[in-house]
């Protein structure tokens, strides 16, 4: 149900004098709604995902509270609500307090335009994915607030890593996004998913690679976790925070990998696109949550790669591999497309065969000249001089 | 425009999640690059030189549990063997094969969690750790058979052990001997040429053959350089010199090459297993030593390859019932001389992995 169905519906009982009032409880009534549903999805999403990584790390995972441990995330939060919330002496309270809600915002807000059935829950709104990319842009101010505020040097380490690769790590978003762009023509995300004829996952797996790892990096999990980096920071940009304000941080963090699951099932695999008996809505739930174990995949096998590294995948390697997609769609665009500016099923096709070449071809390129190669070593090792253990022996 | 910019001094512990239990590290960064690095150690000083003056050279066993909490079977070794060198103390011919075979597993666990712990620090949480742990466990669930403990085992008495293994004992061992060389492929086959791995590691933290030697580095870190150097060898106690096997070295010395050679010990102490399996006698496994050793008037220095490196005890014998003076030459705290050298020029997150790599126990660092 959009704003406009439930303004009109609520419209129909008031005198028109008071509209605002009917806009402002329309406003409550949704965004109560979606606040409700995300955190309560988040919730269960911890509880999946701790399981989950129980099961990769060959342990049990959470287990007590509740069938198959699912109340574990309502214990979790009784316990950060009742601890005591502390604020170091030298913080700067105001930005201290600040920075959990700035982080938490954009991820509440880029669901409201996700469409989940036939319109978002704001209706057709047409400049779809420059809000998202807007939106997302600001977890780089909350993280640095929370960063700088706490007046901790293994915060600001965090937040400093922090600002300069999310901000390094959306050139390459954005531009894995125009090539979907150009194709449907459009950049609201309904339309997006309505003119997929066949899902641009298969048109542009190249965009979809680079949009899959620039998010994750966007949203600072492993293999990008350097924001965090239990093992060098602590806990990173949140290491001073403690409470409520840790449990904010900890639901922001835990919503990021919905929403990229959300954005990417819209934008790469055709949203509430399905076979007809199932709806729309387990279509989407179903594919955001492949998108979602996918990403979990990652975080439970790999390791972290290093601050310089990070910066130069994203410069040397996500952002060449996002222009050539951009390039190949752009060029594939104007020798296939219709005179109205629609694309065919049919040369959908031939770009898919295209781009799926072009996809190997450039990141065997970029692997091969980024890539830390085989090992070199034919040879055994020969042993130093220095020690020469073979003379002592006779002794 | 250059922009001005000073340094910034971090404690990165006593407690910090990297620093293999309460190390402290003073790092003098220039933005994420280490420029100086001081450690300070001693938070888990507990003066184990000086109770052991104070205790009979059987009760000192228990206190060399508690050196390298990881490897107890070769703390245990190591002790015991200056003890019997000093008494003139004879082992029976089982109970050395016994403790050879205590030694390689202990080695093996011990390279488990070095490895384990590595991959922890690169980032890759848990996953391998656990893993690590999971084969670790069965191993100590040997120990446990043979002993009763799993970590301070306190296996070992001058002039043979406590008991010998029991019936279930050999072939428990022979599935761990089977099953752990697959579980060392798979090991291998998740991080050897793992990307990200290799670009952590590879020609990170260079110790040069030079540096090492005169750092007296020893064990895995010292072979990592390319020094072929084993005591198992160079010096064969206990029946090492009927076995064979290889000392596997590395090419530079860096990250990389320390987990490369630490797999390849874990292949060779198999071998090394397997062997003394197939040659173990029959016989007593403990000889007619006395609860109370009472040593001649003197000195006496031994040592033996741990996994760490050269473990060695110094024991000063006046004649009576406990030793008058006791020095532990223990290899974490010697291998950590080079940690400057090691660290100044890379950034935050190398160090973490570097530390990892050089595979210290804080318990033997501060004793």
């Amino acid at each position: 149900m959009s704003f406009d169905q439930l303004y009109n519906l609520l419209d129909r009982f008031v005198p028109e004098s008071i509209d605002w009032i009917v806009f402002t409880v329309t406003a409550l009534i949704l965004s109560l709604a979606v606040i409700n549903a995300m955190v309560l999805c988040t919730a269960l999403y911890t509880w999946f995902e701790r399981r989950m990584l129980g099961r990769f790390q060959s342990r049990i995972g959470p287990n007590r509270w509740g069938p198959f441990g699912l109340l574990q995330p309502i214990a979790d939060v009784i316990k950060l609500l009742v601890k005591e919330d502390v604020i170091p002496v030298v913080a700067d309270k105001a930005v201290f307090t600040l920075a959990p809600v700035v982080l938490l915002v954009p991820a509440l807000v880029v669901f409201i335009v996700i469409p989940f059935g036939e319109q978002s829950f704001l209706g057709k709104l047409n400049v779809g994915v420059l809000f998202i990319l807007g939106v997302t842009g600001v977890n780089t101010l909350a993280i640095i607030m929370g960063g700088w505020a706490s007046r901790n040097k293994y915060a600001l380490f965090g937040a400093m890593r922090g600002a300069a690769m999310l901000i390094s790590y959306e050139v390459p978003m954005a531009l894995s996004l125009i090539g979907v762009i150009i194709l449907a023509g459009s950049i609201s995300l309904a339309d997006i998913v309505s003119s997929q004829g066949i899902f641009y996952i298969l048109v542009q797996p190249l965009a979809f690679l680079v949009f899959m790892a620039a998010a994750s990096a966007e949203m600072s999990r492993a293999p990008f976790d350097m924001i965090e980096s239990e093992s060098e920071l602590g806990a990173g940009y949140h290491t001073e925070y403690s409470g409520i304000k840790y449990a904010i941080f900890q639901l922001a963090e835990f919503m990021a990998p919905l929403v990229t699951a959300a954005v990417a099932t819209v934008v790469f695999l055709g949203g509430t696109k399905g076979i007809d008996p199932i709806p729309g809505q387990v279509w989407f739930l179903l594919k955001a949550f492949s998108v979602v174990f996918v990403l979990l995949w990652v975080r439970a096998t790999w390791p972290r790669l290093r601050v310089d590294q990070i910066m130069g995948f994203a410069w040397k390697g996500l952002f060449p591999l996002s222009v050539i997609n951009f390039f190949v769609v752009a060029v594939e665009m104007f020798a296939l497309q219709e005179p109205d500016g629609t694309v065919t099923n049919q040369s959908m096709m031939i770009m898919v065969g295209i781009n799926w070449v072009v996809m190997v071809v450039s990141i065997v390129v970029i692997a091969t000249v980024l890539g830390q190669g085989k090992l070199q070593h034919k040879l055994p090792p020969q042993p130093s001089s220095l020690a020469n253990m073979a003379a002592s022996e006779g002794d | 425009m250059a922009i001005k910019t000073e340094p910034i001094t971090i404690n990165m512990g006593p407690q910090h999640p990297s620093t293999h239990g309460v190390f402290r590290l003073r790092v003098t960064f220039d933005g994420e690059v280490v420029v100086d690095v001081e450690p300070v150690f001693g938070y888990l000083h507990r003066g184990t030189e000086k109770l052991a003056e104070e205790r009979t050279y059987v009760q000192i066993v228990t206190l060399t549990d508690r050196l390298d909490y990881t490897a107890s079977m070769s703390n245990n070794l190591a002790y015991v063997r200056s003890v019997e060198k000093l008494g003139g103390i004879e082992v029976p011919e089982r109970a050395r094969y016994l403790r050879v075979i205590c030694a390689e597993l202990q080695r093996i666990a011990s390279h488990f969690i070095s490895i384990g712990f590595m991959l922890q620090e690169l980032g890759a949480f848990g996953t391998p750790l656990m893993y690590c742990f999971r084969e670790r466990e069965r191993i100590l669930d040997l120990f446990e058979m043979l002993c009763g403990a799993r970590i301070t085992l306190s296996y070992m008495r001058p002039g043979g052990l406590i008991q010998d293994a029991p019936e279930d004992f050999w072939p428990a061992l022979s599935i761990l001997m089977e099953s752990m060389p697959e579980y060392i492929d798979d090991l291998e086959g998740l991080v050897t040429s793992n990307e990200i791995v290799l670009a952590r590691t590879r020609d990170v933290g260079i110790i040069s053959p030079e540096l090492a030697v005169n750092g007296s580095v020893t064990g895995p870190m010292l072979r990592a350089s390319g020094v072929q150097w084993d005591l198992r060898k160079a010096n064969p106690y206990e029946v090492y010199d009927r076995l064979e096997f290889d000392v596997p070295i590395g090419y530079q010395g860096d990250t990389y090459d320390r987990y490369l050679v630490r797999v390849q010990e874990m292949r060779e102490s198999l071998r090394i297993i397997e062997q003394c399996v197939e040659q173990i006698p029959e016989g007593p496994i403990q000889s007619e030593a006395p609860f109370f050793v009472r040593p001649p008037v003197g000195d006496v220095y031994d040592s033996i390859e741990a996994p760490k490196g050269e473990l060695g005890f110094y024991l000063v014998s006046d004649g009576g019932i406990s030793p008058y003076r006791c020095k532990i030459r223990a290899p974490s705290f010697i291998n950590l001389t080079l940690l400057k050298d090691m660290l100044v020029g890379w950034k935050l997150a190398d160090l973490v992995v570097i530390f990892g790599s050089t595979d210290v126990v804080l318990g033997e660092v501060d004793r």
